[in-house]
């Protein structure tokens, strides 16, 4: 049986795996989710594809208590406006922290986490997510 | 010569103490701890698989590397956690890691040696020009039976290695394997929780194989104990790597620093390979490895590798494996439990 959804997911794979986004050389504006057509300079502008280097700020956040079915599991867990070095700001979900450690301003990164599933025999949706930045041995 | 020209590691952040769970079926959680030698665990949170864990992982091993994911010409992804039962992990790592459509890839499975066994395809591929470099990934969301002694060891964790021949930070000098059919440890289709054969796993499997893999190496490589540095057995357990150490006379010196298992448990397809990385995290160049992975079912895999000069340029890019044992915090079992699905309930 097909599947409703899957071919909508398929199309984000590029965008929601790699935060690949695009830039308008004209303007200098970067955009996340990608555009076809930069909204400030229109038939002037040139967007190319472009990869973010996934790393940003806490802009706002919010703590869910009460979730939706697919994300019980998780509760509590934050949804915050991560504003990307770029410029861009994403609605995504912040991992790897204890929710009352959050704070507007932290130092994030992008990482790869499931986002939901379709179900028990359904397809598993895979992406971004972002986790505080971690201490690395050895680098300066 | 072929060898790894890049690696990286994960573990999830998430723990549980042997006496946490020790303490939910009425055992003594000390002496547990102490006779398995493992202290705690890693666990997966609930966004978190195999899939997941390869591809930071994998992240991981392509920024080491400074390498263009480009020029992967096979992904291989060995587990026996892969969250599909027919859809390849490596089809979703390969992506998430910006590799070209121009490459090949499978799910390996072999128990706990299924991300070695996917080191040797790609030496074989590489070796042979097939390919400029492969990704082997070992990686494992270990399932134990609630109450199950595999409970308190069955762990979270991933680990990729990049296969190539240009500028190696290591190289494999060469690899054995010995594989018997021996049914000490399995699971059947569709079935949640593995099987094992309770004490069956020791003596006639793990230190069987293991230790006819070691000394297979060491007569192919006229070589002795003597002659390596630093020892990595798979860490089912803290005892088992102890006692095969012992068994053949190596120093504990030169089998310690291996030993994650002990913070972390035993993370299966990704367990012998996180005790190299360990291993390539802290060793000088020209150090000598000697490594002997186990899969149940059965079977083992050795190598004899030799640390490069090279790894001191790659080194403080990416988190090593003790960043990670030290990224932690500890859950209860009610988390433990609702994380590793164990509450039907919730679906």
């Amino acid at each position: 049986m097909a599947e409703k959804g899957v071919a909508q997911v398929w199309r984000r794979f590029d965008s929601i795996y790699n935060l690949i986004g695009t830039h308008c050389s004209n303007c200098g504006t970067y955009y996340f989710p990608p555009r076809l057509v930069c909204p400030k300079c229109r038939r002037k502008g040139k967007l190319e594809e472009y990869k973010y280097k996934g790393l940003g700020k806490i802009h706002t956040f919010s703590i869910v208590r009460q979730a939706p079915e697919n994300f019980k599991r998780q509760v509590p867990y934050v949804v915050a406006q991560v504003q990307l070095d770029e410029g861009p700001r994403l609605t995504a979900q912040i991992v790897n922290i204890d929710p009352e450690d959050v704070k507007i301003g932290m130092r994030v990164r992008v990482c790869f986490r499931k986002i939901t599933e379709y179900g028990e025999g359904g397809i598993i949706v895979y992406g971004y997510k972002f986790e505080p930045t971690m201490i690395v041995t050895g680098h300066e | 010569m072929v060898g790894i020209i890049g690696y990286g590691v994960y573990i999830p952040r998430y723990r549980i103490k042997t006496e946490e769970i020790a303490c939910v079926w009425g055992e003594d959680g000390e002496a547990m701890a102490h006779g398995l030698r493992v202290f705690e665990k890693s666990l997966p949170g609930p966004d978190e698989d195999v899939v997941t864990i390869s591809t930071e992982a994998a992240r991981n091993a392509v920024k080491y590397a400074e390498l263009d994911p480009k020029r992967i010409g096979a992904v291989y992804v060995g587990s026996e956690s892969h969250p599909y039962a027919v859809k390849p992990t490596g089809t979703i790592v390969s992506e998430a890691i910006g590799c070209s459509t121009d490459m090949t890839c499978a799910d390996f499975e072999f128990a706990c040696k299924a991300g070695t066994a996917a080191v040797q395809a790609c030496m074989g591929l590489v070796s042979s020009k097939m390919i400029d470099v492969g990704l082997a990934i070992g990686a494992d969301t270990a399932q134990g039976r609630p109450g199950d002694a595999l409970e308190y060891s069955a762990a979270a964790g991933g680990v990729a290695i990049l296969i190539g021949k240009e500028n190696p930070v290591a190289t494999i000098e060469t690899t054995t394997s010995f594989t018997t059919d021996t049914p000490d440890f399995w699971r059947r289709e569709g079935e949640d929780f593995p099987s094992h054969g309770a004490r069956f796993t020791g003596e006639p499997a793990y230190f069987r194989h293991v230790e006819e893999g070691a000394k297979a190496l060491m007569k192919k490589t006229d070589t002795t104990i003597d002659d390596y540095d630093y020892f990595v057995f798979h860490q089912p357990n803290g005892k088992f790597p102890m006692a095969m150490g012992k068994t053949l006379g190596v120093p504990m010196e030169k089998l310690e620093d291996s030993l994650v298992v002990k913070d972390i448990g035993n993370t299966y397809s990704a367990s012998a390979m996180m005790g190299l990385a360990r291993i390539l995290d802290i060793a000088d160049p020209g150090s000598k490895i000697f490594m002997v992975s186990y899969g149940s079912g059965a079977g083992s895999d050795a190598f004899s590798i030799v640390v490069e000069d090279e790894i001191e340029a790659h080194r403080g890019e990416v988190p090593t494996v003790d960043d990670y044992i030290k990224r932690k915090t500890y859950v209860n079992y009610s988390i433990y439990a609702k994380y590793r699905r164990k509450i039907k309930a919730l679906g």
